[in-house]
Order: structure tokens, then C-alpha cells, then sequence
């Protein structure tokens, strides 16, 4: 596939993510960091940012495989999922932002990011929070798709409704759930709980492990006893398969198998997909405390450089893949500037969406 | 009007086969439903409902809850079993950082209608971890609705009434109320948040919910024989709670007594006695359990029982 279409498609996906985070980056210098450095200037994105650089090969290759109504939970590092999923560029700058008009009113931020309408039901500020999420999900979607007469669509929707595609929306009625954690996530009880849950009751959810070999400011290697996130799952009868995650087209070829065999109900999969964490742990992170050699040896195998030179290989053309990084950049541009011009939440809406029932009584 | 004389669970059990007839969404997940739930409190409901929707779960209260939340954001709405409070911690991020928030963090565009049953409260001779009342902890986050019934007719209605409410509730029903029997109205709805008057009385108001109701009529009754009248309100809903109900009456009595099981310190009573000095300037008093430990042996357990003698003594005291 490497020279067709879908070749020059998965780079435009890691592309605009790498263009999107190193915006987001930018604009957040200045700001407050999670670790308490106050730096003077108004930073546009506040709070911790944490950035997905040198990882983007994972989402591009998993989600090209998926559909606006498979479902999607993601980790705190969750802008290059949220984007593979088909959510809004400018739309999730201007959540980055705080500004209204952002997927969450400015509620929620980076750390989480979620547009339900293409069914990406949030990044999550809880390492491994977002896997008994996910096995919900899926469960909730073998369910329907057995009675098909208990669709959301021929009920009244739950407490007002909510921007999801819902489950079979496609009309195919076998989605599935896709779930985004680190190699700390499985550190974890709800990692362990989770994959448990999903071969029990075989629920079409794929387990994608982004093991970039770091958590927060600790290497994930000596803090994980016996082999990590395929041997785990293995334990658990659940198929795992190792990928180097750094390589697009690899990562794009075994999710096709293994999102087509949850997707025909083969029951749970896990892809643990191996990359690096070029930047910090978050984006004011230096991360002094890695050896640089590592690095140095990581941004060899760097994912968009690589597929670069695999496209031009297989004869792309340069000026085609240009054009795809200068779109990418115009586009950031434009949204940056979208979400500068774009008014705050009013101060109000910080007591709306809280719940219904006892709304009004803040006190 | 169908009228019918239930247990607590059985009042249970009929909210639940009412809910699930209406509404193909409703699915139940826990540990041990399919055989009815360890109090009963889901018997026959596999058998009516199947396997699929009323779903034997491992012991994993994390997931459970988890899984809740996603079934809910993909357009179930499940009733989660946690056995019993205290288990229920091992679910904590899930109820606390997801159920309760999902809706506000991503700016409305999830809901999760769930049901978190959780009973709560001494269960005798069960000792320190399988007898809390931590419904405070919960009416402290923002998010979620907090309900606890003290009767056969309340745990039909109120359950029925959290399933179809689409926020978040936690459901706590007492670990000892399951085999009180009552008169249930099947088609008396009971609103959440509105408090019940027990009896009626001018000299006092009396504030409790849950199993701690029968000491606080057993005091009512003491006092009625020393000619003191009590407004007696049962709260069923902790949040949002009858502010009106209960500051109405402290206004006309003046003196306000909050009594609950749980540990006194920052417990629910101090929120309502600070509520209503505020509001009323009455007098108020609050009576629970000293901040120890649930011990077990009798004479340890009784150490934190809050009975009729001791809330006969406070009501005294703040009339004095
Ligand atoms: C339950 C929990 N513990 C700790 C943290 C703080 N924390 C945030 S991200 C992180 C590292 C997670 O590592 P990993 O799962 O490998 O993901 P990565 O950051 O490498 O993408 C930690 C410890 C948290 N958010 N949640």
C-alpha cells in the first residue's frame, strides 16, 4: 500500500498531528506548568500539555481502520488519537485554548480532549482510567447489536441526549472499541480488570498499548515485572501482537487484521505497538533526566521522517509530500488563529452540565 | 391502586422489573445478580431478563464501575452493584472522576445515567470494613445524586424514580433494612429530593434518613410521652437535599436536631445544622457515631450506634 492513496493519507494523519502539537506547544510557552514553574507571560494553552511527538505512527495506523461510530477512549497524551479519529482540528485548538467553542466548552482542555460525535469518548487525566471505559463500551455494543430493538435511536434519549453517533450507526452494526493506554497504564489494577472483563464476556474492543519506554519522569522497564503488555494479555487469552510502532505502514497492516477480527466478533485483541516519547512528560519537561544518547538513537527511527523516505521510495513525488506538510501547517495556522479570535465560556456556564436533578442548588 | 405488602428488597426487586419492562436500556452488572443479589435485591430478574441484561460480573468493582460509565455513554443504562459501601471504594476513580464529571469535563456532550447501588451502614457483627455509612463522601461531589431510602414504599419509588433521572445516583438502601416489610404503592411516584414528613410536631425538628429513622421514631415516642411534639422528616433524598422542607419547619420550631449513623465529625448533619443556623437562627445539634471504627464484638459495635435513648437525650438538651 505504500505508494497508493492510504500511504500518502497516513502521512497527512501524523503530519497534522506533529503540526498540531508543535503549535499547541508553542502556545503554551509561558504559561504555568504541572510542576509549579510560573513563568512570566499569559500562556494561550495553560496546564499541562502533553505531547504525543514521535508516537504519531500508532493512531494514523489503528484509526484509519475505524468509523465515526466505533468508539475511542484515549490517555492524558490524547490529541493524536482524538485527531486520527476524525474530530475537528480548529475545533480542538480552540478547547486547547479554553474557548467556548472548543469540543468541551473549555471545560475540559487537553488533558481532555473528546469529541463524541466521531465517537472519541475522551482523553482521561487517570492513567488506565480509560480501559474499564472502553470494556463498557463494548459491551454496550454487543448488547445492542444482539437486540438491535433496544437502539438508542427507538428510545428516548438518557437525560437529554448526547452527540454520539451511537452504536451501529453506520447501519453495519459491528463496531467496536478502540482503547489508547500507556505501558504505566498496565501498572494498574483497571488494566488488569479490564482485559479480564473483555475476554470474559468477548467484547469487540482492541487494547492498543503505546509503549514509549517512559512514565511521567520514571522508565517504564524497571518499574514492570516480566514482559509487559503482550505477555499480560497472553496470560489473559488474549491475542497480542508486537508491532514497532514507529513504522506506519506496519502498525496500519497488523491493525487491519486485528480491528477485522474483533470487528467479525473474534473477541478482545492487543496490539502493543513500541515507539518513544521524544519529548517530555509534559511540554515544560525537559527531560533532563534520560540519557541523550537514547534519544538520539529514538529520533533515528523518527515515524513521519521515516515513512518520508518510504514514500519516496515507492515514488511519491517530494512536492506531493510537501504540499501535505505545508497544508498541515496552514491549517494549524488557521486554526490558531481561529481559536485566538474566539470568545471565553461565559463565566455561567461553569454551573451548567453538572446534572440535572438538584440543578441550581450550588450550596 | 395496586397495593402490595413488600420487603425492602422485594420493593426492590418490583422497581427494577418495572424499569427493565420499560426500557429495554436497563441492564443490571455485579457481582452474584444472577443468583438475586446477595440480599435478594435482584432475585428472579435473571430468569425474567436473561443473562445478557442482568450480567454476573467478576469480582472487580473497578471495572464494574468503569464499565458502567461506558455503558452508559454508549446508551445503556445499568444499575452497577457494589455489594456494599465499603467495596465500593475499590470503584472509587470511576464513580468520582468519571460518572460524577464526564458530563461537565466534556462540556455536555456525554451523559451517565447510572445507578451505583451501594449499601451502606452497620451490619452486625460485620466490623470495620463491612460497615460504613460514607454517604457524606458522596454528597460532597459535584455530579452525583445521593439516595437513601428507609422503606419498602421509598426503595420502589426512589429506585425507579434514579433510574429514569439520567444523572449519576448513588443508591445506598441499609445492609439491615432488607427483610423490613411495608405497604407498597406501585404507582406512587416519589420525586428525588423531596423529604417526607414523618409526624408532625411543633417543639422540635427532627432530621435523619435511612435505618437510623426507626430510632428516631422510637425517640418520638418517648418524648410524645413527655409531651414533646417532634417534626419528624425523613431526608430519602441527601442530595439534592429538601432545604425547603426542612428549613420551613426549622423556622417554625426553632431548634433543629440532625441524627445519622454515620461518624458525626463532617458528617451530612453538620451541612444541614450549618444550613439551617444560617438560614433560621434556630438552635441546632447534630448526633452520629464517635470517629472510631466499627468494632465487633457487641460491646464494641454498640460504642457506635446512635439509639433512641441518646437522641431522646440530645432532643432534651437542645430544649433545655
Ligand atoms: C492514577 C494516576 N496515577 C498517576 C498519575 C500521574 N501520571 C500522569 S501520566 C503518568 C505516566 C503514565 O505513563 P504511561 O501510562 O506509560 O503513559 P505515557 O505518559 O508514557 O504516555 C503519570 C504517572 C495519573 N495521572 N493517574
Amino acid at each position: 500500500m505504500d505508494s497508493s492513496n492510504s500511504g500518502t493519507a497516513l502521512y497527512r494523519v501524523m503530519v497534522r498531528i506533529r503540526a498540531f502539537e508543535n503549535a499547541a506547544e508553542a502556545a503554551s510557552q509561558g504559561g504555568v506548568s504541572a510542576y509549579g514553574q510560573q513563568a512570566a507571560g499569559a500562556a494561550k494553552v495553560r496546564g499541562p500539555l502533553h505531547l504525543s511527538t514521535g508516537q504519531e505512527a500508532v493512531p494514523a495506523g489503528v484509526c484509519a481502520h475505524l468509523r465515526a461510530s466505533d468508539y475511542l477512549t484515549s490517555t492524558h497524551r490524547g490529541h493524536g488519537h482524538t485527531l486520527a479519529k476524525g474530530a475537528d482540528l480548529a475545533r480542538m485548538m480552540c478547547e486547547l485554548f479554553g474557548k467556548a467553542s472548543g469540543f468541551n466548552g473549555g471545560k475540559g482542555g487537553s488533558m481532555h480532549i473528546a469529541d463524541f460525535s466521531v465517537g472519541m469518548l475522551g482523553a482521561n487525566g487517570v492513567v488506565a482510567a480509560g480501559l474499564p471505559i472502553a470494556v463498557g463500551a463494548a459491551h454496550a455494543q454487543k448488547l445492542l447489536k444482539a437486540a438491535p430493538g433496544r437502539s438508542q435511536a427507538a428510545l428516548p434519549p438518557p437525560g437529554g441526549g448526547h452527540g454520539l453517533p451511537g452504536p451501529g450507526g453506520s447501519g453495519a452494526n459491528n463496531d467496536i472499541t478502540v482503547c489508547f493506554f500507556g505501558d504505566g497504564a498496565i501498572n494498574r489494577g483497571p488494566f488488569l480488570e479490564a482485559l479480564n472483563w473483555a475476554r470474559v464476556y468477548d467484547l469487540p474492543v482492541l487494547f492498543v498499548c503505546e509503549d514509549n519506554r517512559w512514565s511521567a519522569t520514571t522508565a517504564s522497564g524497571p518499574m514492570t515485572a516480566g514482559e509487559g503488555a503482550s505477555a499480560r494479555a497472553a496470560s489473559m487469552d488474549i491475542a497480542a501482537t508486537q508491532v514497532d510502532g514507529n513504522d506506519v505502514f506496519a502498525v496500519h497492516e497488523t491493525a487491519a487484521r486485528l480491528v477485522a477480527e474483533v470487528r467479525s466478533g473474534g473477541g478482545p485483541r492487543l496490539l502493543h505497538a513500541l515507539t518513544y516519547r521524544v519529548k517530555g512528560h509534559v511540554s515544560v519537561d525537559l527531560a533532563a533526566y534520560r540519557d541523550p544518547a537514547e534519544l538520539a538513537a529514538a529520533l533515528e527511527t523518527d515515524p513521519i521522517a521515516r515513512a518520508r523516505g518510504h514514500l519516496l521510495a515507492a515514488g511519491v513525488g517530494a512536492a506531493t509530500l510537501d504540499a501535505i506538510e505545508n497544508a498541515a501547517r496552514d491549517e494549524v495556522d488557521t486554526a490558531l488563529a481561529i481559536a485566538d479570535a474566539a470568545p471565553w465560556p461565559e463565566p455561567g456556564a461553569a454551573f451548567t452540565d453538572v446534572q440535572t436533578v438538584g440543578a441550581g442548588q450550588w450550596y | 391502586m395496586m397495593m402490595k405488602d413488600l420487603s425492602y428488597s422485594e420493593a426492590a426487586v418490583l422497581a427494577l422489573q418495572h424499569e427493565m419492562q420499560a426500557d429495554a436500556r436497563v441492564v443490571v452488572l455485579g457481582e452474584d445478580v444472577g443468583r438475586g443479589g446477595i440480599f435478594g435485591q435482584y432475585k428472579g430478574l435473571q430468569q425474567a431478563f436473561g443473562a445478557e441484561r442482568v450480567i454476573d460480573a467478576p469480582i472487580s468493582e473497578a471495572a464494574i464501575m468503569g464499565a458502567g460509565v461506558g455503558m452508559a455513554l454508549a446508551g445503556l443504562r445499568p444499575v452497577v452493584e457494589m455489594r456494599v459501601v465499603d467495596f465500593a471504594l475499590c470503584g472509587m476513580d470511576e464513580l468520582v472522576n468519571q460518572a460524577a464529571k464526564n458530563r461537565f469535563m466534556f462540556g455536555g456532550q456525554g451523559r451517565v445515567p447510572l445507578v451505583a447501588r451501594m449499601p451502606g451502614g452497620i451490619w452486625d457483627a460485620s466490623a470495620a470494613q463491612h460497615s460504613q455509612s460514607l454517604e457524606a463522601w458522596f454528597a460532597h461531589l459535584p455530579g452525583v445524586v445521593v439516595v437513601s431510602p428507609s422503606t419498602p414504599q421509598d426503595n420502589y419509588s426512589l429506585l425507579r424514580a434514579a433510574l429514569q433521572c439520567g444523572d449519576p445516583v448513588v443508591y445506598i438502601e441499609h445492609k439491615t433494612l432488607w427483610g423490613l416489610r411495608g405497604e407498597v404503592n406501585e404507582d406512587l411516584a416519589v420525586p428525588l429530593g423531596k423529604a417526607r414528613r414523618v409526624r408532625e410536631g411543633h417543639a422540635l425538628t427532627l432530621v435523619s434518613w435511612s435505618k437510623q429513622m426507626q430510632a428516631c421514631a422510637e425517640a418520638c415516642d418517648a418524648l410524645a410521652a413527655e409531651g414533646i411534639a417532634v417534626d419528624l422528616i425523613d431526608l430519602r433524598t441527601l442530595w439534592p437535599w429538601d432545604r425547603e422542607t426542612v428549613l420551613a419547619s426549622c423556622a417554625r420550631t426553632r431548634r433543629l436536631l440532625v441524627v445519622h449513623e454515620a461518624v458525626q465529625v463532617a458528617g451530612f448533619g453538620a451541612e444541614i445544622a450549618a444550613s439551617a443556623a444560617e438560614a433560621t437562627g434556630c438552635r441546632v445539634a447534630r448526633l452520629g457515631a464517635p470517629r472510631i471504627p466499627v468494632g465487633y464484638a457487641p460491646v464494641l459495635e454498640a460504642q457506635s450506634r446512635v439509639g433512641p435513648e441518646a437522641i431522646a437525650a440530645a432532643a432534651r438538651k437542645l430544649l433545655g
